[in-house]
């Protein structure tokens, strides 16, 4: 098994956080994973992005031309890496960036309203674990147990009062996703 | 605890595994694309735990000076930046070469010249192979692709340096310095006792106590015969390395028709456009130099033997093929593509590279 | 005649200090360096810290003091001495680590350095040999020469509008909260030099009470660079280089 992923967006959205807790999340069911984010400027405002691969052997490449899965939070990151999907892979946006919807019928695509759901929710900080919530119900590469230890191991102790809202907003994602 | 699995960036693995090896000193400032090295460590704080001594300088030229004054007095010191940083130190790196003192440099390289780019680069090869500073001398320069090599290697640099007496250099790039991987930490070691020290290091400076005679760290000598006598003893210290520590990998050589060299975290995305190329039935092999200086010429030579061409894949405008080439002595094609500025090429840049020049 | 037929005669009353080597100084006739190592020498061996001291020497005159002064030393490169100290001192805590450095040592390629250290209060003693002028590299401008004062690269006297005022660095290390001593010292009489021999003692008990870091500037001549007879030297030390740089503590927190 191999899953490799790119998930864009703003910095701000929790995009590098997100793909560090399913990192982590690989991490605890013993898989091999990478996590390569664009770093710099772009975490204070511009685009950000992150490639995390998970797999059950070694991880040659950090870099990669093309992804299994894309998890797609603005515009301009679906314009950049729409194309960039494997044939057959999945593509994971939210609408409310989003004015140009995916056009490509050779992926899944898979709509999650997630700031939606974060507002009812009232938690914004929320926004990215309801995501990953979504992402690992359509891709079952690694089990909500392991993410919630993955969590505990990423977040210092002091914020581990914060476990149970992030629990909530990955159940509430994985809600949002119905896998036929 | 010493077998745990942890994840962590290439950056703060140094960190962690310098605390753990039982470096005694890091002296850095802050410079991306590897503030996380002096970051990671002031977080840790080592000075309460292993005595270790961790301090913000206020200048690369004075973070290497401080490596020189601690190497000379028999401590395993280091420091890491990047690389407009590293060119400050090249003055200092040259004293610590020519007084013979072990130290580690880390250079998380980013893209130059002048003040560049964050983004990562390996345009720095020439500057750490082949001296960088003024004068005849070499760094034992290693290039990790992993975040467990950016763990292994601070071990490896310190042993090294100290067998030696002369400063290694782990030459990494920007992606393997932020990105994030699983690293087994080496195992904790105690710091070295004074008299450890005394008995390893019998040249430092560190107070005449017990020893009767003074011990002089210095680079200095005006007499013409004296100091080409030490640079007779440079060299040979330098012949004895090219002997015992080449280190190298190699990938799909046994049957390869073409081969690829590259080093670092390139030669990981080689790695995945050699498997792409395989399953399209071109058979390539790679090389992957570890040890930038020494450099595995005869291991470059022997594949050099079977194959129609090579190509070398930097980071730069063609810095490490100068070496491919002088192993292969010109007797094929050796073609380079590289990308500079911080762009870095994806496995399939690099096939279309590949095929381009060698028409498949 | 001979050398024990002298001592016989008398009380020995001086004699080279135990801790400075029986060899020829590079030094020129007149120069103040001479006078200064034997005051090292004396202090570190009246306060027993032969086997603890570790001196940091400078590029420029000093740069072999550690053919005369018998102790371990580290030769820094030109300017780093405080860099190279911080990390000696910080690494060997028990040990009395100190620098020797000229003007331009100090106060121009090494400016960075020396304002760091003294500013984080490094437990370090800089011993700083102001005469105004590059000696090694045979009699250029320093950052300490004076309005008007001839040298190789100011063969016309240095002009400010040309080269900048004469850097008074010393008050401004006395300013840092890290410096626990700063001191403007001579050695051009015997009452000079004694005074000056006390405030070395002073700096080094100071630093290996982890007190701060001890600034000991000492005012000399270079009659060579100065092109003057040492006795000249000294008296126009007295009438010019005083008047820039008056002898005086600076700071005393002890």
């Amino acid at each position: 098994m191999t899953e490799e992923i790119i998930i864009a967006g703003f910095g701000g959205q929790g995009v590098l956080s997100m793909g560090k807790i399913l990192a982590y999340a690989a991490l605890m069911d013993d898989l091999e994973v990478t996590w390569m984010p664009s770093y710099g400027p772009e975490q204070r405002g511009g685009t950000a992005n992150v490639t995390v691969i998970l797999s059950d052997s070694t991880i040659s490449s950090p870099v990669l031309d093309t992804y299994d899965i894309a998890v797609i939070l603005n515009q301009q990151s679906l314009d950049k890496f729409e194309s960039h999907v494997k044939p057959g892979g999945m593509l994971i946006y939210d609408p409310s960036g989003i004015h140009h919807k995916p056009t490509r019928d050779d992926i899944t695509v898979i709509s999650v309203d997630a700031m939606t759901a974060t507002i009812e929710m009232g938690n914004a900080k929320g926004y990215n674990m309801i995501l990953l919530g979504a992402l690992i119900k359509a891709r079952p590469m690694v089990s909500i147990d392991a993410v919630l230890r993955g969590l505990k191991k990423a977040l210092p102790e002091r914020h581990h009062h914060l476990i149970p809202a992030n629990e909530a907003a990955l159940r509430r994602g994985m809600n949002l996703v119905v896998n036929e | 605890m010493n077998e745990e699995v942890r994840l962590m960036k290439g950056n703060e693995a140094i960190a962690h595994a310098a605390i753990r090896y039982g470096v005694d000193g890091y002296f850095g400032y802050p410079i991306t694309p590897q503030s996380e090295v002096l970051e990671t460590l002031e977080a840790e704080m080592p000075w309460e735990t292993t005595g270790m001594v961790v301090l913000q300088a206020e200048s690369e030229v004075a973070s290497i000076n401080m490596v020189y004054g601690g190497a000379a007095t028999g401590k395993a010191v280091m420091t890491s930046s990047s690389s407009p940083g590293v060119s400050l130190m090249q003055e200092g790196i040259s004293y610590i070469a020519a007084a013979e003192l072990p130290a580690l440099i880390v250079n998380v390289m980013r893209g130059g010249p002048g003040l560049g780019t964050i983004h990562p680069s390996q345009s720095d090869y020439f500057q750490a192979t082949k001296g960088g500073g003024h004068g005849d001398y070499h760094l034992i320069v290693l290039a990790p692709a992993t975040v467990q090599e950016m763990a292994d290697f601070v071990g490896l640099g310190f042993d090294l340096a100290f067998k030696y007496r002369t400063p290694a250099m782990i030459l990494a790039d920007g992606i393997v310095g932020q990105m994030m991987e699983k690293v087994v930490l080496p195992p904790v070691r105690q710091r070295r006792t004074p008299e450890q020290i005394t008995e390893q290091c019998p040249w430092a400076a560190t107070g005449k106590s017990g020893r009767g005679h003074r011990n002089v760290v210095t680079s200095l000598e005006l007499d013409s015969a004296i100091m080409e006598k030490n640079n007779e003893r440079f060299q040979r210290t330098y012949a004895e390395i090219e002997r015992n520590e080449v280190r190298f990998q190699s990938y799909y050589t046994d049957d390869c028709d073409y081969l690829i060299v590259a080093f670092g975290s390139v030669a990981r995305i080689c790695l995945k456009s050699i498997e792409e190329a395989r399953k399209q039935g071109i058979k390539i092999g790679l090389i992957r130099p570890i040890t930038l200086w020494p450099f595995p010429y005869e291991a470059i030579a022997e594949v050099a033997k079977q194959v129609k061409g090579i190509l070398v894949v930097e980071l730069n405008a063609g810095q490490m093929i100068e070496d491919v080439r002088l192993a292969v002595s010109h007797e094929m094609p050796v073609y380079h593509f590289g990308r500079m500025g911080g762009i870095v090429p994806n496995p399939l840049e690099v096939l279309n590279a590949f095929k381009s020049h060698f028409n498949n | 005649m001979n050398h024990d037929d002298i001592i016989k005669q008398g009380t020995k009353v001086y004699s080279r200090p135990r801790l400075m080597d029986d060899r020829n100084m590079h030094y020129c006739p007149g120069c103040s360096h001479g006078v200064v190592h034997k005051l090292v020498s004396e202090v570190l061996d009246e306060m027993g810290l032969e086997n603890d001291a570790i001196g940091v020497a400078p590029v420029g005159c000093a740069v072999f003091a550690y053919h005369y002064i018998d102790i371990d030393w580290i030769e820094a490169a030109h300017g780093r001495a405080p860099a190279v100290a911080t990390a000696a001192k910080r690494l060997n805590p028990e040990r009395m680590v100190f620098t020797y450095q000229g003007d331009g040592d100090l106060a121009a390629i090494g400016t960075a350095e020396t304002i760091h250290a003294a500013n984080r209060g490094e437990n370090i003693v800089i011993i700083f040999i102001n005469n105004g002028i590059y000696g090694m590299t045979g009699g250029q401008m320093a950052p300490t020469t004076l309005e008007g004062m001839k040298t190789a690269t100011t063969p016309y006297g240095r002009r400010v509008d040309l080269n900048g005022y004469p850097l008074n660095i010393t008050p401004l290390l006395a300013q840092l909260p890290g410096t626990c001593y700063v001191t403007r010292q001579s050695v051009h009489t015997a009452a000079t030099t004694r005074k000056c021999k006390n405030a070395l003692k002073k700096a080094f008990k100071a630093s290996m009470e982890g007190r701060g870091t001890a600034v000991v500037e000492v005012v000399g001549t270079c009659s060579s660079g100065w092109k003057m007879s040492p006795a000249d030297a000294n008296k126009w030390m007295e009438q010019h280089m005083f008047e820039a740089y008056p002898p005086g503590d600076l700071k005393d927190t002890l």
